[in-house]
C-alpha cells in the first residue's frame, strides 16, 4: 500500500489558494469573488490539517473549527450586503460599482 | 482520558466580555422593546460600558504593577502592559464615537440600536487583538471586529454609496483575512504552535534549515495586517471606505482598527518573530517609506474631506509603524504613545466633519468649511487644532508623537528612514494647513452660510479630541511616561 507524501497535500492546498486569490483579483462578480475567498479559506483548512497530522498535534484540527466558523458568519454578512446592493443595481458586478471613485 | 480545561483568569478577559455582554444585552432589549429602542437608552448602554472598560483598566494596571505581565486560558490570551493601555484607549474612542453616532443617528433620523450592538461586538473584536498571544485568536478578534463593520459601513440604507463601500470592504478584509490566517497555517507548519510565546521560544532555541515555509507564513500575515492598517501598497480600500461609511462609523473604524490591528501586529512582529528581525526589517522600511510618502502625496489632489483624511490617516500608519521597525522598548512606547493621542483626535476630527456634512451627510468637500472659523470661531479653532495636531505642529501632541518614533529610529540606527518620513510629513502638512487657511478665508458670498448645529454629544468628543491634542502636547510627560512603562511589561 503506498501513502500519499503530506507535501502533495500542501501543495494542493497551495494550488487552491492561488486560485482563490487569482479569483478574486481577476473575476468581477462579486459572488464568485465571495466563492474565492471561501475557497481560500477551504485551502487554509487543508493546509492546517495537514500539517495537524504531521506533527501528530491536535492544535492544527481544532483550529480548522474556527475558520470553518468564521467563514460561516462571512457568509451570512457578505450575502447580506450583496443583496443591498443587488437590490438597488439589480446587477452584482463590482464594475457596475461606479458611486465611489476607486 | 481525562480532558483538562484551562484556567481562566477573568479579570483578564473582562474588557471583552463587557463589550461583549453590553452588545448582546442590547441586542435582546431591541428585541423585547416594544417599539424601536430609544437612541438615549443604547448610547447610554455603549457609554456606560465604554467606563466600564476604562475603571477595569485601572484594577489590571494595579494587577499588573503587583505581579506583572501573565497569561490566561492555555496562554493563548495575555495581560500586559501593552493591552491594557491599548484596551483604555479603544473603550474612550468607542465612547466619544457612540456619542457621534447618536447625533448623527438623531440627525439623519435613523431608529433601531443597530450602530451601538455592532459597535460594541466590534470594539470586543479589537479588545481581542490587543490581548491575544496566539495567531488564531488574532484571527478571531479581527474578524469579530471586522464582520460589525462591514455591516456599520453599509448602515446608511439611503446612499448607494453606502452599500458600494461595504461590499468593497468586505471583498477586501475578507481577501486579507484569508492571506493572513494562511500564514498563520504555514507558520504553524515551520514552528508546530500558533501560539506566540511557543513561536519565538521555537526560533530562539532552533535554527531552521529551511526558512522558507516561515518566511512565506510571516510574508502573508504581514500582508495581512498591511491591509488592514491601510499601508500602501494596500491601501486602495481606504479612501472609498472612507468617502462612502456613514461619517461616524468612518471616525470609529478609522480609531479603533488602528488600535487593535496595530496591537497585534507588534505581537507578531516583536514578541513572535523578534528572533527574525533582520529578515522582516528590510521589508518594513520599504513599507514603511510608500505607505507614507505615496500617503501624503495622495493627499494633496484631495478635494473630499473624507477623501483626504482618509490618505493623511495612511501617511499616519506609516509613521506609527516607524515604531515597529525600531523594534525595541522605546520604539514600542513610541508607537504606543502615537496610537493613544491619534485615536481621540482621528475621532474629534470625523465628529466635526460629521456635522459639517449636514442634513444626509453629504456636504464634505474642503470649500465647504470656508471661512467657518469666522463663522463659528470655537468649532473653526477646533477643528484647527486637530488638524495641527495631525501635522505635528510644535505644542500639539502630534508632535511629541512624531518626535519619539522618529527617535527611536534614529536611535536604531534608521536616520534615513526618518529623513524620508520627516519629508513626507512636510508633504501632508501641506494639506493640513491649506485646509486650516480655508478655515480663516474670507467668506464666499454666493455659498450657503447657515450656521452649522453641533450637538452636546459631538461637542463632548470634539472638546475631549481637542484636549488630548493640546494637553499631550504641552505636557507629555505622563502619557509618555505610561507608554514607556507599559511597553516594559510587553517585552520579555
Amino acid at each position: 500500500m503506498t501513502t500519499i507524501p503530506a507535501s502533495w497535500y500542501l501543495v494542493l492546498a497551495a494550488v487552491l489558494f492561488g486560485i482563490g486569490a487569482f479569483g478574486v483579483l481577476t473575476r468581477r462578480s462579486a459572488l464568485i469573488m465571495f466563492m474565492c475567498i471561501e475557497l481560500m479559506l477551504n485551502a487554509v483548512n487543508l493546509t492546517f490539517v495537514t500539517f495537524a497530522r504531521t506533527m501528530s498535534d491536535i492544535g492544527g484540527q481544532t483550529t480548522v473549527f474556527f475558520i470553518m466558523v468564521v467563514a460561516a458568519a462571512e457568509v451570512t454578512v457578505g450575502l447580506g450586503i450583496v443583496v443591498a446592493v443587488f437590490r438597488r443595481r439589480s446587477s452584482t458586478s463590482v464594475d457596475e460599482l461606479t458611486e465611489l471613485q476607486g | 482520558m481525562t480532558l483538562t480545561i484551562p484556567s481562566i483568569h477573568y479579570l483578564v478577559i473582562l474588557p471583552v466580555l463587557i463589550f461583549f455582554g453590553a452588545s448582546l444585552a442590547l441586542l435582546i432589549a431591541s428585541a423585547m422593546w416594544r417599539r424601536s429602542v430609544p437612541l438615549a437608552f443604547s448610547t447610554t448602554v455603549s457609554v456606560a460600558a465604554s467606563l466600564a472598560v476604562v475603571v477595569v483598566s485601572f484594577f489590571q494596571w494595579h494587577c499588573l504593577d503587583k505581579s506583572g505581565a501573565s497569561t490566561t486560558i492555555a496562554h493563548a490570551v495575555v495581560l500586559d502592559g501593552f493591552s491594557v493601555v491599548a484596551t483604555a484607549v479603544i473603550a474612550v474612542c468607542t465612547a466619544l464615537s457612540s456619542l457621534v453616532a447618536r447625533d448623527w443617528l438623531r440627525r439623519e433620523n435613523v431608529r433601531g440600536a443597530e450602530y451601538q450592538i455592532l459597535a460594541l461586538a466590534s470594539t470586543a473584536g479589537a479588545m481581542l487583538m490587543t490581548q491575544a498571544n496566539d495567531l488564531i485568536v488574532i484571527f478571531l478578534g479581527l474578524e469579530i471586529l471586522s464582520l460589525g463593520l462591514y455591516v456599520l459601513v453599509a448602515l446608511d440604507r439611503r446612499k448607494t454609496e453606502s452599500a458600494e463601500a461595504a461590499l468593497k470592504y468586505f471583498i477586501l478584509g475578507g481577501f486579507a483575512s484569508a492571506i493572513f490566517i494562511y500564514g498563520a497555517a504555514l507558520v504553524y507548519g515551520a514552528t508546530g504552535s500558533t501560539n506566540i510565546t511557543t513561536v519565538s521560544y521555537f526560533l530562539g532555541s532552533n535554527v531552521l534549515l529551511k526558512p522558507g515555509l516561515l518566511v512565506a507564513g510571516g510574508a502573508l500575515l504581514l500582508v495581512g495586517f498591511a491591509f488592514k492598517i491601510a499601508a500602501v501598497p494596500f491601501h486602495m480600500w481606504s479612501p472609498d471606505v472612507y468617502e462612502g461609511a456613514p461619517t461616524p462609523v468612518t471616525g470609529f473604524m478609522a480609531s479603533i482598527v488602528k488600535v487593535g490591528a496595530f496591537a497585534a501586529l507588534v505581537r507578531v512582529m516583536i514578541s513572535g518573530l523578534g528572533t527574525q528581525l533582520a529578515t522582516w526589517r528590510p521589508i518594513f522600511w520599504a513599507l514603511i517609506v510608500l505607505t507614507t510618502v505615496v500617503g501624503a502625496a495622495l493627499a494633496v489632489p484631495q478635494r473630499n474631506a473624507k477623501r483626504l483624511l482618509a490618505y493623511s490617516s495612511i501617511n499616519q500608519a506609516g509613521f506609527i509603524l516607524i515604531g515597529v521597525w525600531s523594534a525595541d522598548a522605546r520604539g514600542v512606547a513610541a508607537s504606543l504613545f502615537y496610537l493613544a493621542t491619534y485615536a481621540p483626535v482621528v475621532v474629534a476630527t470625523f465628529a466635526i466633519v460629521s456635522v459639517m456634512g449636514g442634513l444626509g451627510d453629504e456636504r464634505h468637500s474642503i470649500e465647504s468649511y470656508r471661512a467657518l472659523a469666522r463663522r463659528q470661531p470655537w468649532l473653526g479653532a477646533s477643528l484647527a487644532v486637530l488638524l495641527l495636531t495631525q501635522l505635528g505642529a510644535p505644542l500639539t501632541a502630534g508632535f511629541y508623537a512624531k518626535y519619539s518614533v522618529l527617535a527611536s529610529a534614529v536611535d536604531a540606527g534608521g536616520a534615513p528612514l526618518a529623513l524620508i518620513a520627516l519629508l513626507s510629513a512636510a508633504i501632508a502638512a501641506s494639506v493640513y494647513l491649506r485646509w486650516t487657511v480655508v478655515l480663516y478665508a474670507e467668506p464666499d458670498e454666493e455659498l450657503d452660510v447657515s450656521r452649522v448645529v453641533v450637538p452636546t454629544g459631538t461637542r463632548i468628543t470634539i472638546g475631549a479630541g481637542v484636549v488630548v491634542a493640546l494637553l499631550f502636547g504641552v505636557w507629555p510627560g505622563p502619557l509618555a511616561t505610561l507608554a514607556q512603562h507599559a511597553s516594559v511589561y510587553f517585552l520579555p
